[in-house]
Order: structure tokens, then C-alpha cells, then sequence
């Protein structure tokens, strides 16, 4: 099992949010999580990656069978925990590519690789960059500022590609994109998708599961898993909306 | 401390072969003995005081100049208020002159180059002026690098002339133990522009006033600076912009980076005078307190006298932002790392700016080795 979430009670400012989430994820798949606004889902993202704001209340979150909470966001990170933000935050001043062969050589550092040079990394990040159609111009501009809210979202998967992380947790990577952004972002992350690592796509739209077919369907209300099912389910969930599931259990 | 410089200046004024040269120096060396070095009770110096220095007995190197120079410049060098304070007058009466001409429609390929360093327990005191005439083009590039505790008191005018256009980046990076005191006096003719970089990494004790004044329709202006003070370093930014006629626009970008015991004082003066219409002027100071023992007092003043303007100025003073901190930790950059390079970011926005490369490059590793742990990049 790559991750196993047990009974998760989270929240944030003494607000429970998640209130006794179940998920178990393994290698090779893709995982939906959806739901209504406030039902949870970005709580979820953040937990797994490690918000200082957020708190754990009780449960277990297990990450190749190691506890993920006791480690710090940068270490989880480093063990193959990715998070694409809703919001990709600018860093002034700092170049993506900087910025990215930063990041790169620490996960090296942390598995005993070989760190990459400038001269050599901006060849594996050319190389990385065609999986999200990205003008390597990208590379020098500071990290995602002045950019348009569809480049940040491909920016956020040109990262995954690069760190080529073991579990994605994409939080509303759909939200702001016209049709042709999410396209670009939809056939990147299918390019990454393979049977060494596992993606859970939290949204609140169907219609970014038309363009990465998951695997399992996980509908969240009120802190809660409250339905699951196939791919089939987002297309039922669509046509009903999410009244059909609210207030119903597992 | 005004004796032991009374004594120089006696010796000082027999190099001094023109009657013009002789008596405008002796006017100014009475003005400095008149107003003495500024005290923490003077308004512009009130948060900088300047004692360390002014109890130094600093050595005035002989007065080196071939006897016509100042009769051939001296309607250059008149028409500058030395009297605005003590540092001012003292710079006058001991002034070393240089004086840079950028002749009409020429664009100058190579910057103007002038650099500094002034030796241990000496005081030097150039006086640069810079006349980029009408439709003329050229970089200035300033650099302070004492490597030792000397002592520079710098006057840098620069009169942009009609349609000029004149770049200036001015870089302090004094040894640790070094004392800069600067006035840079800009004025700007019809539809030039002035496009200044300043920073400041260097000295015990800094302190830069810049005055600027738009004296014709048209005219464009850049002040933007950096100061990033570790140890005790104090460091000191006074600047006016003056908008006293229509139609010009002055941007401002200050940036502070403050660790361990240091200051910063930053006052930005933006005057918008009553004919000033169409006026836009835009100000800001931002400053990232990296020790709790660091301090900066910043006060941006817009004094507005006229209503068709657009306006605006901010200060801040503050930590690292949390979001960019959480971000780069989930993307694996340990923390001392990824606060490093936020800081190392916000010191390069200004930095960025820096048109030729080598100076930028040089800049960029002495930001990374003031940073806590040094980053490749």
C-alpha cells in the first residue's frame, strides 16, 4: 500500500473539517476525490502535504507504511510526496530553473544520487519541459510571476514531472483553466501517470476526469467519504449533483 | 574633531593654485566648521548618529589638480548647495573634482566608470560632475569598495539634459569597518530619464542621500535601491524627489534585507508641487527582518500640492511570507534552504534590474554568501 489514510480527523483554528476520513491508495492508480465546496477535499491536500496551520486530531496517515504525519513538509517531499497547489504561490526573484535544480538535487541528495549541474539539469528540465508543451523562456522567469493562471498550473506538473514524485496530490489543478489549458494539463499528467506511482486528483468538476480517467471515485461530504465507486460514478454524480450524496453514509 | 581638520585644511588650500578654487573651498570649509558634523538632534539625521565617525582623526590626502582645472570648470562646479549639511561642506572644501561630459546626441558604449576606495584612516572626497547633454546616452557605474576603515564622502551630481538618457547604478561594498557618506544631485531636462540602481552591502556606517528634481516637462525617473546589513552594520537612505513641473513620472523601489544587530533608516521624500499636474509618482519600501535584534525605521512621505496626480506609496516591514515558505518546503527544499533563497528573492528584484552582467553576477554571489548558507545557484 503506498498510502493508507485511517480515520482522519483534521480541521483548522479548532474547526474539525474531516471528520474520520478513510482512503487507501495503491501504486498504479488514479484517485478522485470530489465533493462539494467545504466538504473537506483542500483540507485533505493539505494535511498530506504538511500545512503548519492545519491540525491532525486523531487517525493515521501511512506513507509506504511509514507514519506521514511525524515528518516535516520538506521531508515528506522528499520521500515522494508532491502536492500541485490550487493557488501556485510566486517566489520574486527566484528563476524556475534555480528554483527547480534546487529542489531536484535535494530529493538526489536525499536517495545518496549524483546532483546534476546547471548545464546538465537545464537538459533534463528541456527534456521535462515537452511533457507540459512549456516555452523553456519559462525556465528564467521568476517562479510563477506575471504568470497567467493556466501557466502556473502547468508549471505546478513541469515540477512533478521533474521531481518525479511516487504520490501527486493534485488540489483543484482544473480550477481557472479554459478548455485548451486543461487539456495541455490534463495529457501532461497522463504522461507522468505510470505503475510506479499513484495520483489523487481532488476536484470539484467532472470534467477534468474526462481527460484523466481515474480509476476510483471518492465522493466527500462533511468531512466524510460518503460514496464510492468507478470512473462511472463522476458522470452519475455530474447528472445528479452533489445533493444525491450529501448526508448519505458508506 | 573640526580642529584637526582646520590644521589640514590650511595645507590642504596651498595646492590649491586658482583664486576661484581657493575661495570657494574656504567658503565651504567655514560653512563645515559653522554646522559641524550632523547630530542625532538634526530632523534628516535623527536615527543616524554619525559620532563614530566624526570623532576619527581622519588624514586628508594633499590636493592633487593641475592649477587651470577648476578655472576651466567652474561654471560646472558652482550651482551646487554645499551648505545642506556638514558632510556636504566638508566634501567642498576638500573636494577632489572630476568632471564627465556626454556630448550632445553621443551614446556612449562603454559606461562611465568611477570607483573608489579610500585607504585606511584616510578621508577622501570626490566630487563628480556629470552633464549628459541633450539627446545623449550613457551608463554611470558608482562602486565603493574601501578595503580597509577609511572614510569617502562623495558628492555625485548628474544634470540630464533634454531627451537624455542616462542609466546610473551605484554599488556600495565597503569592508565591514568602512564609513560612506554619498549625495547624489539629479536634475532632469525635458523628456529624459534617469534610471538609478543603488545598493548597499557594505560599511559600518552608510549613508546616501539622493536628491532628484525635475526641472522640465516630460521627464522620467527610476530610484530604486537595496540595502542588506548584517553585524552592526547601520545604513542610511534620505532621498527627494521633487516634481515641480507637469507631466513626469518618478518609481521608487526600496528593499531592505536586515540581519543580526544591524539598522536601516529609509526616508523618501516625494514632493508634487502645485503646478505639477499630470503628475505619477509611485513609491514603495519594503524591508525583511531576518534577526529580532535588527531594526529599520522607514518613512515614506508624499507631499501633494495639486490634484491631477496619481499617486501612491507603502512601507513594510516584515518576516518571510509563510505560503512561499510552506511552498518551497513541499516541493523537498529543507528549511534553512528555502528560507534562504526566499530572502536571496526578494534581494534580487532589485538586483535583476542590473543591465550589465558582470556587475549583476558579482552582486548575486555576495547576496548568496550573506545569506546564512551559502546557495549554489
Amino acid at each position: 500500500m503506498l498510502l493508507e489514510v485511517k480515520d482522519l480527523h483534521a480541521g483548522i483554528e479548532g474547526k474539525e473539517i474531516l471528520k474520520g476520513l478513510n482512503l487507501q491508495v495503491k501504486k498504479g492508480e488514479v484517485h478522485a476525490i470530489m465533493g462539494p465546496n467545504g466538504s473537506g477535499k483542500s483540507t485533505l491536500s493539505k494535511v498530506l502535504a504538511g500545512h503548519p496551520t492545519y491540525e491532525v486530531i486523531s487517525g493515521e496517515v501511512l506513507f509506504e507504511g511509514k507514519n506521514l504525519l511525524e515528518l516535516e513538509p520538506d521531508e515528506r517531499a522528499r520521500e515522494g510526496v508532491f502536492m500541485a497547489f490550487q493557488y501556485p504561490v510566486e517566489v520574486p526573484g527566484v528563476s524556475n530553473s534555480q528554483f527547480l535544480r534546487l529542489a531536484y538535487n535535494q530529493k538526489m541528495l536525499h536517495h545518496g544520487l549524483e546532483e546534476l549541474d546547471p548545464l546538465e539539469f537545464n537538459d533534463y528540465l528541456k527534456e521535462k519541459a515537452k511533457i507540459v508543451d512549456m516555452d523553456p523562456q519559462f525556465f528564467k522567469r521568476s517562479v510563477n510571476e506575471g504568470f497567467s493562471g493556466g501557466e502556473k498550473k502547468r508549471n505546478e506538473i513541469l515540477q512533478m514531472a521533474v521531481l518525479e514524485p511516487k504520490l501527486a496530490v493534485l488540489d483543484e489543478t482544473d480550477s481557472g483553466l479554459d478548455i485548451d489549458a486543461l487539456r495541455i494539463v490534463a495529457e501532461g499528467v497522463n504522461k507522468l501517470r505510470s505503475s510506479e506511482n499513484a495520483i489523487i486528483l481532488v476536484t470539484h468538476y467532472q470534467r477534468l476526469l474526462n481527460y484523466i480517467q481515474p480509476d476510483f471515485v471518492h465522493v466527500l461530504a462533511n468531512g466524510k467519504i460518503v460514496k464510492e465507486g468507478g470512473k462511472e460514478l463522476a458522470l452519475e454524480l455530474e447528472e445528479k449533483g452533489y445533493d444525491w450524496v450529501k448526508g448519505a453514509a458508506v | 574633531m573640526e580642529t584637526s581638520f582646520t590644521e589640514q585644511f590650511r595645507q590642504f588650500i596651498e595646492g590649491e593654485k586658482s583664486a576661484g578654487g581657493r575661495e570657494l573651498r574656504e567658503k565651504a570649509f567655514a560653512v563645515f566648521a559653522a554646522l559641524g558634523f550632523p547630530t542625532p538632534n538634526d530632523e534628516d539625521w535623527k536615527y543616524t548618529n554619525v559620532a563614530p565617525l566624526s570623532r576619527e582623526p581622519w588624514v586628508v590626502p594633499p590636493l592633487m589638480l593641475s592649477p587651470s582645472d577648476f578655472d576651466r570648470n567652474e561654471d560646472r562646479i558652482a550651482g551646487f548647495d554645499f551648505g545642506r549639511n556638514g558632510f556636504t561642506a566638508l566634501n567642498m572644501a576638500f573636494a577632489c573634482f572630476s568632471i564627465h561630459v556626454i556630448p550632445k546626441d553621443m551614446a556612449f558604449a562603454e559606461p562611465i566608470k568611477l570607483e573608489y576606495s579610500a585607504a585606511n584612516r584616510m578621508m577622501t572626497s570626490p566630487h563628480v560632475v556629470i552633464i549628459a547633454e541633450a539627446g545623449s546616452k550613457a551608463t554611470i557605474v558608482e562602486s565603493y569598495h574601501a578595503s580597509s576603515s577609511g572614510f569617502t564622502n562623495a558628492v555625485t551630481r548628474v544634470m540630464v539634459g533634454d531627451n537624455a538618457n542616462i542609466t546610473h547604478y551605484r554599488v556600495q561594498r565597503n569592508a565591514p569597518d568602512a564609513f560612506n557618506i554619498g549625495t547624489t544631485d539629479v536634475t532632469l531636462g525635458a523628456g529624459s530619464s534617469y534610471d538609478s540602481t543603488n545598493i548597499n552591502l557594505g560599511g559600518r556606517l552608510s549613508r546616501h542621500d539622493i536628491d532628484l528634481k525635475f526641472t522640465a516637462e516630460g521627464g522620467e525617473a527610476w530610484v530604486d535601491g537595496l540595502y542588506m546589513l548584517g553585524g552592526n552594520q547601520h545604513h542610511d537612505t534620505h532621498s527627494i524627489i521633487d516634481h515641480t513641473v507637469p507631466n513626469c513620472n518618478s518609481h521608487q523601489t526600496y528593499k531592505g534585507v536586515l540581519n543580526d544587530n544591524s539598522r536601516g533608516v529609509f526616508n523618501g521624500k516625494v514632493f508634487v508641487r502645485e503646478n505639477a499636474h499630470g503628475t505619477d509618482a509611485q513609491q514603495s519600501n519594503k524591508n525583511l527582518l531576518l534577526s529580532n535584534d535588527a531594526r529599520v525605521d522607514t518613512k515614506p512621505q508624499l507631499e501633494i500640492f495639486n490634484d491631477d496626480v496619481k499617486c501612491s506609496h507603502g512601507a513594510t516591514v516584515g518576516q518571510l511570507e509563510e505560503e512561499q515558505l510552506f511552498y518551497l518546503l513541499t516541493r523537498g527544499l529543507p528549511e534553512v534552504l528555502a528560507k534562504n533563497l526566499l530572502t536571496y528573492g526578494f534581494a534580487e528584484e532589485v538586483i535583476n534590474k542590473i543591465g550589465i552582467e558582470s556587475i549583476k553576477k558579482e552582486l548575486d554571489v555576495a547576496v548568496l554568501n550573506r545569506l546564512g548558507r551559502p546557495i549554489e545557484l
